[in-house]
């Protein structure tokens, strides 16, 4: 009694808000149900969702496998559910603080083998299958796991160099970090899809993934780069000092005290970080690309199941939100561990 | 000594880099026997455009104008979208710390779904939305008297001229294009869960004791919030704000997804018609450069003036 006295019917105009807000809401909530639940079909049957007047997850029932493997060849479908689920299983692994050893690279280096033996096959049992033909979520997750993998190590660089007393060094990397972030991703995109063959020698080429997974790189590396600036801004000038009272060389100072201590602030944000470029890797469809949201929009145009955008979008909306939510759960609480108070809201 | 091997260095590996880079663009330019330069800005585009602002355009007009009406189309769904980004996200995000627990609940969902899916996801959703789900013109619905929501548009009424239903679509008023409205709507529904949260983070970052000081000289409650805390607030939240104008700016680049004549999307065509990839791409970054520039300029000014009182 005294909750609901205090947080919902506190003064005439609070009543009045939570009576306005319980109608609208019992309203929207009622009609998304029935659409949703109620009315819906599920039975993959093009023609009763046209006669129905919920959503048509018929639509889905039917095309799941295209949206989620893409024209991955149908027989072997298990492979990139196995790999999918590595992959998974990989990140859920190194989220745990425990595991924050030397060893969980070689655990990433056994299970990416793996993935690549699954993905590719060209082993006795398992047909090789050109890298052209992968896609739907699997593409999603490794665009992103590569990225991020590529692009850490070249934003350390990019942050201690901005952070150099080394002014060329320095004008360099605030030239490139301010570069890439002053120009949107899709220009990236394009540079690297009809720049980058130009770029090359002639005769070299580079296939559309590889070059699409090179423009991520560049262009998360930027970001990262001042996430793990604001991390080294953080560390006290005192350690510094310390460092070099030791008789630390510049590169000492930066393995052994700088750099662990600036990565464990910058985790959080370095997570939120991460949920955006997870986010971003979906406009690699506008260059081509078969990740997962363009394998629904593909599954759309077929002539039967045209006109069920809602359902498709909404299905890929849930299929992010789900991989999103649970990564800023977990920055959240680890926010909490370190102990960290972050003002200011996610970097995305 | 060794500073200066390492800058000379440095200088060394960059000045290699395009060194290598500008020698194969032209070898490979020469053998594909593509022009380059920007003498094609003068030519005749050739291509129509579905909607340009301000700008009268044909399609025997050169490619520096087509170029300038996708400039200004840019411009002016970014500036739109900056002002009701600003406006809803500032109201979700005082909605968040409501003392009533069923507006804080729902402002918390609206931000923790919008903000955990693709951009690109929740504009094709708007687009389906405007284009499949709302009817034809002739059974356009109207929310309100005067405002027609149709899969060819939205319009409504402006002082002097009311949108009339004839034929097969409706004359007069103003016209916003689905494209259009999905940009909008897309753009200024996703920034404004992000821009909730900053105004969430600043308005926390008060201390109490300023609310409390202000109930103690005698303020209101939403006084109190006026005349202390957002002032106080602004100092927090104009610099992750200036990167969300940027955000919006640079997002509003999704425009070529769903077919929106933005510059991006004008500038693809052209690179499409003349192989001029890189001056192509070249426009786009120096345009984005720009912007980028003047609004993070404006801001420094503006985070200045904020600083200072």
């Amino acid at each position: 009694m005294k909750w609901l006295r205090e947080n919902l019917f506190s003064g005439w105009v609070n009543t009045l808000v939570t009576v306005g807000l319980l109608f609208l809401f019992v309203a929207t909530i009622t009609a998304l149900f029935e659409w949703a639940f109620l009315d819906a079909v599920w039975r993959p049957d093009p023609n009763a969702c046209r006669e129905a007047h919920g959503a048509c997850w018929g639509f889905i029932a039917e095309k799941h496998r295209f949206i989620l493997f893409g024209t991955y060849p149908f027989d072997q479908h298990w492979r990139p559910a196995l790999a999918t689920v590595t992959l998974i299983g990989l990140w859920v692994f190194s989220l745990i603080r425990l595991f924050w050893r030397w060893w969980l690279a070689l655990v990433w280096v056994a299970g990416l083998a793996l993935i690549g033996v699954l993905m590719w096959g060209g082993v006795p049992g398992l047909p090789f299958v050109e890298n052209g033909r992968w896609g739907g979520l699997i593409l999603t997750l490794l665009l992103t796991t590569f990225g991020i993998a590529f692009a850490f190590p070249l934003s350390v660089l990019l942050a201690l160099g901005r952070r150099s007393d080394m002014p060329v060094i320095r004008a360099l990397c605030v030239g490139y970090v301010e570069l890439i972030r002053g120009v949107p991703l899709i220009s990236l995109l394009f540079m690297a899809s009809v720049m980058l063959p130009l770029f090359l020698p002639q005769g070299m080429t580079v296939d559309k993934l590889l070059r699409a997974q090179i423009a991520l790189i560049l262009f998360a590396a930027a970001y990262l780069a001042e996430v793990l600036r604001g991390g080294l801004q953080a560390i006290p000038k005192t350690q510094y000092e310390m460092a070099d009272a030791l008789g630390l060389s510049y590169w000492q100072r930066t393995l052994y005290v700088v750099l662990p201590q600036a990565l464990r602030i910058a985790v959080p944000p370095l997570v939120n970080t991460f949920i955006g470029f997870f986010k971003d890797t979906s406009l690699v469809l506008i260059i081509g690309l078969f990740d997962l949201l363009s394998t629904i929009k593909v599954a759309l145009t077929d002539p039967k199941w045209i006109g069920f955008g809602i359902e498709g979008y909404v299905f890929a909306a849930l299929i992010y939100f789900v991989f999103c939510f649970a990564m800023s759960r977990y920055s959240r609480r680890l926010e909490t561990h370190t102990g960290g108070v972050q003002v200011g809201a996610r970097a995305d | 000594m060794r500073r200066l091997a390492y800058q000379a260095a440095a200088v060394g590996v960059a000045l290699l880099v395009a060194w290598y880079v500008v020698h194969n663009t032209v070898a490979n330019l020469d053998e594909r026997r593509i022009a380059s330069g920007f003498s094609f800005l003068e030519r005749e585009a050739g291509f129509e455009i579905g909607e340009s602002a301000f700008l009268r355009y044909g399609a025997s007009d050169s490619y520096l104008k087509a170029l300038a009406v996708g400039l200004v189309n840019t411009l002016r769904v970014a500036a739109i979208a900056i002002v009701a980004a600003t406006l809803l996200g500032a109201a979700v995000g005082l909605f968040r710390l409501s003392k009533n627990f069923l507006l804080r609940t729902v402002a918390a969902a609206y931000v923790e779904f919008i903000r955990n899916s693709p951009l690109l996801v929740q504009l094709f959703f708007w687009y389906t939305l405007l284009t499949e789900a709302l009817p034809p013109p002739r059974e356009a619905l109207q929310p309100l008297t005067g405002f027609f929501l149709t899969n060819r548009g939205i319009y409504f009424p402006v002082p002097g001229s009311v949108p009339v239903l004839g034929g097969f679509n409706f004359s007069g008023g103003m016209a916003l294009t689905p494209e259009f409205a999905t940009l909008l709507i897309g753009l200024s529904i996703y920034t404004a869960a992000l821009i909730a949260e900053i105004v969430r983070a600043g308005v926390l970052s008060v201390r109490r004791g300023q609310w409390d000081a202000a109930y103690a000289i005698g303020l209101q409650p939403r006084q109190a919030l006026r005349h202390v805390v957002i002032p106080q607030a602004l100092r927090v939240m104009v610099p992750p704000m200036a990167s969300q104008y940027l955000n919006i700016v640079k997002n509003s680049s999704l425009a070529v997804a769903i077919g929106y004549p933005d510059i991006v999307s004008i500038a693809n065509t052209a690179i499409n018609q003349t192989g001029q990839a890189i001056e192509g791409v070249a426009i786009i970054m120096a345009v984005y450069l720009t912007i980028s520039l003047s609004i993070s300029a404006f801001m420094n000014w503006y985070n200045a003036r904020v600083m200072r009182r």
